[in-house]
Formats: C-alpha cells, structure tokens, sequence
C-alpha cells in the first residue's frame, strides 16, 4: 500500500501521473468531441441538442465533485490526513466551476429550446442552490488565513450541506409543483440511442479525467503552497525550538 | 448564594445579557421594519401587488435579520475568554449550544414574530393572510435560528461576521423558506392544504434544534483545535 | 495525583513554537514556566487545559478520573471572561456553576471577602478597575474546586497585596494536594520546579 499521505511521496507519484492523465484527458476529449460532431442531430431540436453533451457530464461533475469533498472532509476530521485539507480546498473551485459550465451550457441550451434563458423549475434550481454552496465554501477558505484551520471549517460546512443537499433537492421539488408553470416544456431531451450514447458516455469520462488532472495539479500548488508558507514563518523567525533537553528544575 | 444547575445558570445569564445588552431584540425588529419599508418605495404602493408577494416579504426580511444578527451568537464569548471556559465545563458542549441558541430565538427571533402583524398590515394582507405569515415565522424562526448558528460557529473570530454567515448559510436556509412562506400563503387560500407544508415547517425546525447544535459544536472544537 | 505531559511538541499557525517537551508534576507541587515571549508558554498552558491540540505528545493525567482533562483544570488566561452587563457577583454564580465538578456547592461570599471584593460584588463588571478584574479572574479560582490550576502571568497587574492573597491562596491549594502550573516572567514567591522554555533560545 503505498503511503501516498505523505506529501513527499505524492508529489513523487503525480509528477507522472498528472502527466499521464493530462494526454489521456486530451485523448478522450477529442474523441468525445468528434463523436458529438458527427453524432445524428435530434429530430425535433436539431444540432442544439448537441449542447448537452457538454452539460450533462458537467452536471454529473458538479454532484461526483462534492462526492469527493465530503471524503476529503472525512479525512480531515476524523484522521487529520494533510492531504485531505489540499484535496479539499482543490475541489471546491473546481466543483463551482463545473456546476457553472453546467448552468451556463443549460441556459445557452434554454433558450434556443424554451425560448428563455431561465427558468425556476425544479432542478435548475437546486442546481443553482448547490452553485451558492460551492462559493461559500470558496468564501470560506478565502476567509480563514490559517490553512489547518480553514479546512477544518470547510468541512464541517461540507458535510453540512451534505445533509441539506438532499432536502434542498426535496423542497424544490416541492416548490416548483406548487408553482407549475404555464409553459409547458420538454425536459426529457431526446431518447437515448447508442449512436447519442456513446458520445456522452465518452465525454463523462473525458469530464472525469480532466477534472483529476486539474485536481491533482491543485492539489501539488496548495501543497507547494503550503511549504513556500512555513518557510517564510520559519525564516521569519529563526529560533531553536527543540526543547527535548530541557528538565524540570527541583524546588527552590 | 448557591449553585443552581449548569444548564439553568446558563440561560439565566443569557438572557440577562441578552435584555441588558441594549438593542438585542429591538435592533433585529427595526430591521425587519426597514426592509418592509423600503420594498414599496422599490415596488410602487400597488397595495394588491404587496398584498400577494407580501408574505414572501416578510419571509425574506425576517430571515435576513436572523442572520444578520447571528455572528452575536459566539463572538462575545469568544472576545472575553468566555468560550474557553466553556468548552472546559463538564456540561456537553451540545446542551450549553442549545441553550444559548433557544435564548438568542427568544430574545431576537421571537420579537420579530410579534412584529409581523403589524408589518403585515402595512403591506395589505389580509386577516387570514396574516395569521399564516406569523404562524409560520413562529414555527420557522427556530429553524433559521439553528442552522444560522453553525454558520456563526464557522465564522467565529473573523471580521466579517455577518456577511460571511449569511453567504454560507442561505442556500441551506432555503427549504426553510420554501416551506414558510408556502404555509403563509395557504393559509391566505388556495389549493395546497395549510397542514402539509406547515408540517413540514415544523419538522424541519425540530430537525434543526435536534442536530444543529451537534455540527455547531463540532466547528466550534475545530476552531480551537 | 500527577500530570505528565510526553514529548510535547505544539503549532500555531504554521509555525512550530516548541518540541519535545516532557515533564511530570505530582499533587502538591508547583511548576514555574519561564521563557521569553514567544517562547510558548501561553501555549503550554491552553494545550494542558485541553484548549490546544499538541502536534505530537502526550498530556495525561493519573489515577484515570471520570475527568477529562479539560474538566480537571482551572484556566486563568489573558481575558478575564467577565461580562460587563453582568455584576461581578452574578459572573462569579454563574461560573462557579458551570465550572462545577461534582456535588458541592461554594459559597462565593467568602471568595468574594477574600479578595476584597465584597463592595463592588454588587457593581456591573463594567465599572471595575483592571486590578479589581485581575482578582475577579482569579476568584474563579476558589468558587469551584478543581484539583489542576494553570496561571497564565497571575502576578501581574496585581499590586503587593492582591499579589500576597494570590501567594496564600495558591500555597492552600497545594497543600490541599493541587497542582499548579503558571506562566510567569518574575519569581513566583513560592517553592515550585522551574521550566525554562527558553533554554536554548
């Protein structure tokens, strides 16, 4: 089992696999991309549809990414794992930023399809709820100078909104039944066939790849950073601080 | 003089503070009373315009005010040493958050209810209308009151206090709101029967009084750890 | 009793202020931090009040008690907890309460003698001089019982005579089979071990 907790030793394995992960990321990329190219457009919407092969991977993203903070925030409560506080304050800009390409993609898909940009139906909604909770916890880590403890606070936040998640999901849900529409609108978007299928299959992997790679690469600067700090504390104050010689005098 | 129990001496001294410390009730009311004034002067005095959206008014107006006024919570203890000794009694740290929050909803979240219906008034609603906004807020304030605390647990220590609070706790306010001012506005009439969501209203403030003060005294240990 | 404290070794804020620090202290005695500012005395002190988390080490205390550690200390810092709407004797009922351990109730009217603060008991703690405070912090101290007591700088701000009860109330305690740890740049004025924080400054 590799001891990739310590720092040292995951920076020594990233600096390959960042790398690696990076071509394959470009790889499948391009291939996701060319497929959705040439996949058929849909019969009703046309080439619009092709949107949602940006948007929907995004979207899986946006909810995998704050999947994986709340495991970073596990580790940084209950082991104190160095690497979780990284992982952690990595994620959370990078999971803004995919729940923002899906916002963006959805409302750029909206408009030609519904005819408007936005909408308050249901899932935009809870989607647009979980993008405010992204950039709290960005606030939040700007907020706190101390990186131990702002991650600390970051993941009793996390895993918060964890548990409100769903609820937030729930009432929604609820909210936007009571207020139903007066348009009447397709979200289904098109069946799925395999010529559409893999394409998107092709681009969530692609989706996934790239946000390892970005999240790894974040992950060594926070680390980076972190290391560029204490030298500048200890320079700062040059002191000898090992006291293991150091006995209790007898009463005087 | 003798030593009453923990937990009553507590909220015997929160709530001394909390009525001796000029303004801690009555700042949240006039709050409340500027947000209500100001939207009409936004929205043109069309009384049947405000009597509809009025209960999403004053919905959203006393949740700002609870949040605002929520950095409070802990701050002063934490200026004069006070949070230390705390966290150093043999009392559970959950049971003196509960505490101190049931205080700061009586003092602050409490008045706020007493002054919906007069604010009410003032945006046109009618009697019905009324009663549901403030059976609402009543059962509602509790839960905002919760939550807002891990927000105030979080932000302990910091300058910007209330803003940073009400940027991490609103999105998780949110069910709350919908719910409140679901309930206010079947209350005023309509097709959804008041009970469902008002039921759900109550059931997340006792969610909120039952697990909040657990996530709040988590971030309060992680701050000193 | 005894308090152990192993290999201590303690960060704030990305800096380490000091490492592998041991030493035990028995029921009875007394210990006197010294060290220049910076030094981590403060830092000690809250890391044994359960305050601090060390980076490594150990604090423990023996026999095993119901108590934790935190629960087992008095901790007399900087600040002086006292709110100012409150009066004076009202701050002091409320800690004495829920600094309780155990049964037993303690009378603060004689603490308050004590220290000399039985006129201004009465008085918001607003009005209070920075002495009359000092020894209000202190009176903590004696309205409920615990057996570990660590001073962060007692003596000051305290003039000679506050400075004598201090003395007598501390020498009591000790006698009593309590511990003290205290912070202290001057001498402390009473037999105690010495630690020298910084020793290789």
């Amino acid at each position: 089992m590799w001891n990739i907790a310590n720092p040292t030793n995951f920076l020594k394995l990233t600096s390959w696999l960042v790398p690696v992960s990076a071509v394959l990321t470009a790889l499948l990329l391009g291939i996701g991309l060319y497929l959705s190219f040439i996949a058929p457009p849909d019969y009703q919407q046309g080439e619009t549809v092709k949107i949602m092969y940006l948007h929907v991977p995004a979207a899986w993203m946006s909810m995998f990414i704050y999947g994986v903070m709340c495991l970073a925030a596990l580790g940084t409560l209950v082991w104190r794992h160095p690497l979780a506080d990284a992982a952690q304050k990595s994620a959370a800009p990078l999971g803004a930023g995919f729940t923002f390409i899906c916002l963006a993609t959805g409302s750029l898909w909206g408009k030609p399809m519904w005819g408007t940009w936005w909408v308050w139906d249901a899932r935009l909604t809870s989607v647009l709820v979980l993008f405010l909770i992204y950039l709290g916890l960005v606030a939040l880590w700007q907020a706190i100078e101390d990186p131990g403890r702002a991650a600390r606070a970051a993941a009793v936040l996390t895993l918060v909104g964890a548990v409100n998640i769903p609820i937030i999901k729930f009432s929604v849900d609820w909210w936007n039944t009571l207020h139903q529409s007066a348009s009447v609108f397709r979200l289904g978007g098109p069946a799925i066939s395999p010529s559409l299928l893999w394409p998107l299959l092709i681009m969530a992997v692609a989706f996934t790849f790239l946000f390892l790679t970005l999240h790894l690469m974040a992950i060594r600067n926070e680390i980076y950073r972190r290391r560029l700090r204490r030298l500048s504390i200890l320079a700062a104050s040059a002191r000898e601080t090992d006291l293991s010689g150091v006995m209790m005098e007898p009463v005087r | 003089m003798s030593a009453a129990s923990p937990l009553a001496a507590l909220f015997a001294r929160e709530w001394r503070i909390g009525r001796r410390a000029g303004g801690t009730g009555s700042m949240g009311v006039v709050f409340f009373l500027i947000l209500v004034s100001i939207i009409p002067f936004a929205i043109g005095p069309d009384l049947v315009l405000l009597a509809r959206i009025g209960p999403a008014l004053l919905w959203i107006a006393a949740l700002l005010a609870t949040l605002l006024g929520l950095d409070r919570l802990f701050q002063g203890d934490d200026d004069d040493g006070s949070l230390d000794l705390l966290l150093m009694s043999e009392t559970p740290l959950e049971s003196i958050v509960l505490v101190k929050c049931v205080v700061h909803w009586l003092l602050t979240g409490v008045p706020l209810v007493i002054a919906t219906p007069v604010f009410a008034v003032m945006l046109g609603l009618a009697p019905q209308a009324i009663l549901g906004v403030t059976i609402s807020l009543l059962a509602g304030t509790p839960a905002l009151t919760f939550i807002g605390a891990i927000g105030a647990a979080l932000t302990v220590g910091f300058g910007r206090g209330g803003l940073l609070l009400a940027i991490l706790i609103l999105p998780l306010c949110v069910p709350v709101l919908i719910f409140g001012v679901s309930a206010a506005q079947a209350a005023a009439g309509g097709t959804v029967p008041f009970m469902t969501p008002f039921a759900i209203l109550v059931a997340l403030s006792l969610a909120a009084f039952a697990a909040a003060p657990f996530a709040v005294a988590l971030a309060l240990r992680q701050a000193r750890l | 009793m005894r308090l152990t404290a192993a290999d201590l070794s303690i960060e704030r804020g990305g800096r380490l202020i000091f490492s592998h620090l041991s030493f035990c202290l028995d029921g009875g005695e007394a210990l006197a931090v010294i060290g220049a500012n910076g030094a981590g005395k403060s830092s000690l002190l809250r890391a044994l009040a359960g305050l601090l988390r060390p980076m490594a080490g150990q604090i423990s205390l023996s026999p095993k008690m119901n108590l934790t550690l935190a629960e087992a200390v008095h901790y007399v810092g900087h600040a002086d907890a006292l709110k100012n709407v409150l009066t004076l004797a009202e701050n002091l009922v409320f800690w004495s309460s829920m600094l309780a351990t155990g049964a037993g109730k303690t009378e603060i009217g004689e603490t308050l003698q004590y220290f000399g603060l039985k006129g201004v008991a009465d008085l918001p703690a607003a009005y209070l001089s920075a002495g009359q405070r000092r020894r209000a912090a202190l009176a903590r101290l004696l309205v409920s019982p615990r057996p570990i007591w660590l001073l962060d700088e007692p003596l000051t701000a305290l003039d000679l005579a506050s400075q004598d009860l201090l003395r007598n109330a501390m020498r009591e305690h000790l006698k009593g089979g309590g511990l003290i740890v205290a912070a202290t740049h001057a001498a402390l004025g009473l037999p105690a071990h010495e630690l020298n924080m910084g020793a290789k400054a």
